[in-house]
């Protein structure tokens, strides 16, 4: 495909279709704080619950007494995992094909895990009634590493399962170990790497929550939830609570944020539910901040080890690279089922070479199962992370500039559709074009002077490059499901008789902006304009089956099924508009809005008149109405990317390094909505600044989650955000209806090495090659102490 | 205890607990579901109301230390012409994307500008420092905030 600088629209404004930035539909409503998010639901008669958690990390469960919580006022019922597991659900599925305690019975395995729960009238009078909970545990050894995890006298932590005699996940593998090896062997030289991408959480600013309201007459159970993917959940509601599908509705209200947190169904949710129907009322649960980040999904946590096979020229011959998981103490990753490490084995990135092999391990620890997408396509954060530091530590070793490097092992405009060495199909991509245009807007020959001049003066600069690609819009049906649902999503379309239409999405907002670029793809193939369209999603009874949005999969997925739809209908109404002209369809000429006949432009019907016609004058062959639906099964994954370029200035005294500089060129296809890209872009550049700097959940040698708050786990503010230069290429995806790729997580997943790189470039002089995320000033200081 | 305050202009007495958060006070007994909770800790600053024009964490306050007190939430900024300046511009400046952050920084925003019309950026990124946006990067919450100073100073409705 080829790469072009800027997509220009092809409708009116006034149409609004893609490449128009039009105003978000949804900000009326949230700048006047009229959202509607979970805990905004209340229902008549409505309970509270509360949960009661392990203060330690593993310890076998001696017995709980709630009898004096049981007398407080106010108090219905104390939820212990007996009364759970007398109704078979002390135990749900995750979705790795693990199984996750929702009450502990046997032992609690983190600090954190749910052990009871109270129900009570009100919120207060719930925390009150925990502190009435008495409960014996029997302290056994805290596992906090996966290296300690997997040492042979090592607690066995999950001793729920039968037939398990160690504290091993997962193992996996992907590429071709001999072609590898055989590279490796014939290596000029080899460069490797040893990090660790730490444990972060994505601590959306809304916490998880639910209200189930089971109707005890009926076994209706409405259920509002923080859900990224309803549809998903209600069938594995059905699953495991064994309640009838169809008399199940999951509503996912406004969602203050997800960033993968909101994929997982979370005991909470089990046990609320389990409570409504116990008691015939509606029950609340909105989850503290702390016990959103001591217990729901995390993201990353992996230690990584790779290494590059080079030539004498600087070419990639292959790469080797092996994986141990922190899992936490269920094997609970939120990935396609096919692939144990999600989609690590993109680790080859934007470079040609034939050969690779990827290992991966996991292994359980006494900390909080997740595991994750955090704003990524299922782990390609981390395979990113570890090609684009190994890119710049090999040209380092073999004394070229890294941009060089990078341009010398690009693969080539000219070998796309390109097939890597772990069988992905790369889609489109022009990946040299995106780096110099990085490399024009921040200046990086002037720059790389600067920098040599600075060190005589003995000042620090670093420029750090990332030349990420991603693999997201999971996923063809071939390849990819999860929990056995293939991820297919999908849209239907309805179109009124005045011309106006609703359009219900299987996938879900949680502030991408749904309900305005969809619209906008409807406008594009229809011409209907965007603002006379309404979008609705989140709803499981109005809107069609789908997987939900995570992994930047909305646009791929949902945004292909609503192209596709919006043109089932316009087929149908080139007929109607061929039988108002009287005249062939295939003599019809379509523009945007418009359907005239070739050669007599006057003769003319528009979109609205045929909507108005489908519904009063519609050909007699023809079904009446404009409406449709499509599941749409993408032929192939979207790979998005772009070079971010990070100039840095570094104290040496001090180890504090300063942004100067951060230049982000994207490319992500056809941009639907540019005000919107470049919004989803900022925040994501944010995220990945955040994970290079501060961003951090970590543990003491007994478990205890340090990190449990706002004032412990660092967020960036404002003050300490740098100042983003965005740019951009567009090369379309030849195989998306519109030719748009997804852009949510693109700058999370590239720019960590980024500002990584850029840091190590400033002391790599001194012969420091490495530094772990969060790069904090006293690990700074101390790689140049001991340099 | 009984307290008395004045919400968006308009005058309530409530009877509430000693150790009620005027968060709640404000959701749960007027049921004013624009001003949002997101940490417990006052560290994000989505739960930000103005207690005699400053911005409040009202997760960090009882109600009962507003007995007195003129209370603006979220829903009080909008006025008869219409929305402010403020939330025209985080509209108009793509400043808010789930919204969950939107009203506190609005209302952090309003109190800058009253006090400061004219700000710096770093002024505006000061200002908000107390408030966490997971999903904007705050670039366009800062656009937001220079987009209503320029209105305000133009007496019109443009940025």
């Amino acid at each position: 495909m080829q790469t072009t600088t800027h997509h220009q629209p092809t409708t009116s404004p006034e149409i609004g279709g893609v490449g128009h930035s039009i105003p978000r539909v949804e900000d009326a409503r949230f700048v006047q704080g009229a959202g509607n998010y979970l805990d905004d639901v209340n229902l008549p008669g409505m309970l509270h619950m509360a949960i009661l958690r392990s203060p330690v990390a593993h310890a076998n469960l001696v017995s709980i007494d709630s009898s004096a919580a049981m007398e407080l006022d106010g108090v219905l019922a104390v939820v212990t995992g007996e009364l759970m597991a007398a109704h078979n659900l002390a135990w749900m599925p995750t979705l790795s094909g693990d199984t996750q305690a929702v009450l502990a019975t046997d032992k609690v395995r983190y600090q954190g895990q749910e052990v009871a729960c109270v129900i009570a009238t009100d919120r207060y009078i719930a925390e009150d009634a925990l502190r009435l909970i008495d409960v014996e545990y029997e302290e056994l050894e805290p596992i906090t590493n996966p290296q300690r995890s997997l040492e042979a006298d090592a607690p066995l932590i999950r001793t729920d399962k039968e037939d398990v005699t160690d504290n091993v996940s997962f193992t996996w593998e992907a590429g071709d170990q001999a072609a590898t090896d055989a590279a490796f062997a014939r290596a000029s030289k080899v460069v490797s790497l040893e990090t660790h991408y730490p444990r972060s959480h994505p601590s959306p600013l809304e916490t998880c929550g639910i209200v189930a309201d089971v109707n005890p007459a009926t076994g209706q159970a409405t259920i509002y939830m923080t859900s990224q993917a309803p549809h998903a959940h209600r069938t594995l509601f059905a699953l495991v609570a064994g309640l009838p599908e169809q008399n199940i509705r999951i509503i996912s209200p406004d969602i203050g944020g997800g960033f993968g947190n909101k994929v997982p169904i979370y005991p909470g949710y089990v046990v609320a539910t389990a409570a409504s129907l116990l008691i015939g009322l509606p029950v609340k649960w909105v989850e503290s901040r702390t016990e959103n980040l001591i217990s729901t999904g995390f993201g990353r946590d992996y230690y990584m080890t790779g290494s590059l096979a080079l030539d004498d020229d600087g070419r990639i011959l292959g790469l080797r690279t092996d994986l141990l998981a922190d899992q936490g103490a269920f094997y609970s990753d939120a990935q396609p089922t096919k692939f144990r490490a999600g989609l690590f084995h993109i680790v080859t990135g934007s470079y040609d070479f034939a050969a690779a092999h990827v290992t991966a391990k996991g292994a359980f620890t006494n900390k909080a199962p997740g595991g994750v997408a955090y704003r990524c396509s299922f782990r390609v954060t981390e395979a990113s992370y570890l090609i684009e530091r190994l890119i710049q530590n090999a040209a380092y070793e073999i004394g070229m500039d890294p941009a060089e490097f990078r341009r010398i092992n690009f693969i080539q405009p000219d070998q796309f559709p390109y097939t890597s060495p772990t069988g992905f199909i790369y889609d489109s991509g022009d990946y040299e074009t995106a780096m110099q245009k990085a490399m024009d807007m921040v200046g990086y020959d002037e720059l790389r002077a600067e920098q040599a001049a600075a060190r005589e003066e003995g000042r620090l600069v670093g420029i750090g490059m990332a030349s990420f690609t991603e693999v997201v819009g999971a996923g063809p049906a071939h390849t990819y499901d999860i929990a056995g649902l293939k991820m297919f999503d999908s849209a239907e379309l309805r179109v009124h008789p005045t011309g106006k239409a609703i359009l219900k999405l299987g996938v879900k907002t949680q502030g991408q902006g749904h309900e305005t670029t969809f619209a906008q793809i409807v406008a594009e193939e229809l011409g209907i304009p965007a603002t006379d369209i309404a979008v609705m999603h989140g709803d499981t009874d109005n809107t069609p089956y789908g997987l939900g949005t995570y992994a930047s999969r909305s646009t791929p997925v949902g945004g292909g099924a609503t192209a596709m739809v919006a043109r089932k209908l316009r087929d149908k109404a080139r007929k109607i508009a061929a039988h108002l002209l009287e005249a062939s369809p295939e003599d019809l000429e379509w523009e945007p809005g418009k359907f005239s006949v070739a050669g007599s432009p006057d003769a003319s019907v528009t979109i609205q008149d045929i909507a108005f016609a489908a519904y009063t004058n519609h050909p007699e062959d023809e079904e009446a109405g404009l409406e449709g639906v499509h599941y749409y099964n993408p032929p192939n994954m979207t790979y998005p990317f772009g070079t971010y370029i990070v100039v840095v200035d570094l104290d040496s005294d001090t180890g504090v390094w300063t942004v100067r500089r951060m230049v982000a060129v994207d490319d992500c296809g056809v941009r639907i909505n540019p005000m919107i890209v470049d919004g989803q872009i900022h925040g994501g550049l944010t995220e990945g600044f955040a994970k290079a700097n501060m961003q951090w959940i970590t543990f003491d040698d007994d478990g205890n989650c340090i990190g449990s708050n706002f004032m412990d786990y660092l967020v960036p503010t404002a003050w300490e955000t740098p100042r983003f230069e965005l740019g951009e290429t567009v090369t379309p995806s030849p195989h998306h209806p519109i030719g748009a790729k997804g852009v949510g997580e693109s700058a999370t997943v590239g720019s960590p090495a980024a500002f990584v790189n850029a840091v190590i470039d400033a002391v790599a002089h001194l012969g420091v090659r490495n530094i772990d995320m969060p790069v904090l000033p006293d690990r700074v200081w101390k790689a140049i102490q001991n340099a | 205890m009984q307290i008395n305050i004045n919400v968006n202009g308009t005058d309530h007495s409530l009877d509430v607990e000693p150790r009620r958060l005027l968060v709640d006070a404000i959701r749960g007994d007027l049921g004013l579901r624009g001003t949002h909770i997101g940490c417990d800790t006052t560290s994000c600053g989505a739960c930000t109301v103005l207690v005699d024009g400053t911005p409040i964490k009202s997760c960090t306050m009882f109600a009962v230390q507003a007995d007195g007190s003129a209370v603006t939430t979220v829903e009080g900024l909008k006025g008869a012409d219409g929305l402010s300046a403020v939330q025209q511009g985080f509209s108009a400046e793509h400043g808010l994307q789930c919204g969950f952050c939107t009203p506190g920084m609005m209302l952090v925003s309003t109190a800058l500008l009253e006090e400061n019309p004219d700000p710096s950026e770093d002024d505006i990124r000061w200002a908000i420092s107390g408030n966490i946006c997971r999903c904007t990067g705050y670039v366009n919450i800062v656009k937001a905030v220079q987009w209503a100073a320029a209105a305000a100073r133009n007496g019109g409705e443009e940025g």
